[in-house]
């Protein structure tokens, strides 16, 4: 398989309406044929990435790669940062307003969640500048 | 445990997949958290939440839920009816409170 590279842009704002590029990337998975398992566990953690760049950014851009070996999901956004990194990995933890809430986000589960569903995690904040969350996952072969 | 024997036995009104009521469930998972959801939902779940809006339809679909019953006889807008058609799960809506909907359906079999 080429690598195949898919760029989504995430609106921001609009929490009610978030989740589109990650339906959008579950069928392209889907039509590649990958395992039920794989695009399961991409799916959650690029919706647990647009969810919180919605919440947090106002919005940015996910780029998805896929080749043979992993997917690759980058979650882009030029929001706040992340002022405490270990924090945010805390269960429990969260920042998120009271809309979050009432739609039922703002646990603080997702960054966790993202962890829990890929084989590798990476965070790259600057406060005031912006933060890039990578994660990855890997096909069984 | 199939999609119609649950909603026989929360005495649910079929809101959407009167035809697809032959789909077997594996598991179920009651909460009106989706972060939660999304931590700890298995796989070919039914889905018991009181929480209506978009965002419990996409959970379902990240997480392969094939089914989200409505407790506490909620009703989801004919917005939030659509993209679950678009997705194929199913929807349910029952007048029994979360915690007797989960008792049934854990005492009938269907774990969690």
């Amino acid at each position: 398989m080429e690598t195949i590279k898919l760029i989504y842009p995430v609106e921001g704002g609009d929490l009610i309406e978030a989740g589109e590029a990650s339906s959008k990337m579950k069928l392209t998975l889907k039509k590649l044929g990958l395992p039920q398992d794989i695009i399961r566990k991409a799916s959650i953690c690029m919706y647990e990435g647009e969810i919180n760049m919605v919440i947090h950014a106002d919005g940015g851009q996910a780029e998805v790669e896929v080749d043979m070996n992993q997917i690759t999901i980058r979650m882009i956004d030029s929001g706040p940062g992340i002022p405490d990194v270990e924090k945010a990995m805390q269960e429990g933890f969260s920042t998120a307003g009271p809309t979050a809430r009432e739609l039922g986000f703002g646990a603080g589960m997702g960054l966790p969640n993202m962890k829990r569903y890929s084989d590798d995690l990476t965070i790259d904040t600057t406060v005031g500048k912006g933060t890039t969350v990578t994660v990855i996952i890997k096909i069984p072969q | 445990m199939r999609l119609g024997e649950i909603a026989k036995i929360l005495d649910a009104t079929v809101i959407y997949g009167k035809d697809l009521l032959d789909r077997d469930a594996a598991s179920a998972c009651g909460s009106d958290f989706m972060s939660d959801v999304l931590a700890y939902v298995k796989k070919q779940a039914v889905l018991l939440t009181g929480l209506v809006n978009p965002q419990v339809i996409r959970t379902a679909d990240m997480t392969d839920i094939i089914c989200v019953t409505f407790v506490r006889g909620k009703h989801p807008t004919p917005e939030i009816v659509e993209l679950a058609r678009a997705r194929d799960i199913v929807l349910l809506s029952s007048d029994k409170r979360m915690y007797e909907a989960c008792g049934l359906l854990y005492s009938n079999g269907l774990r969690g």
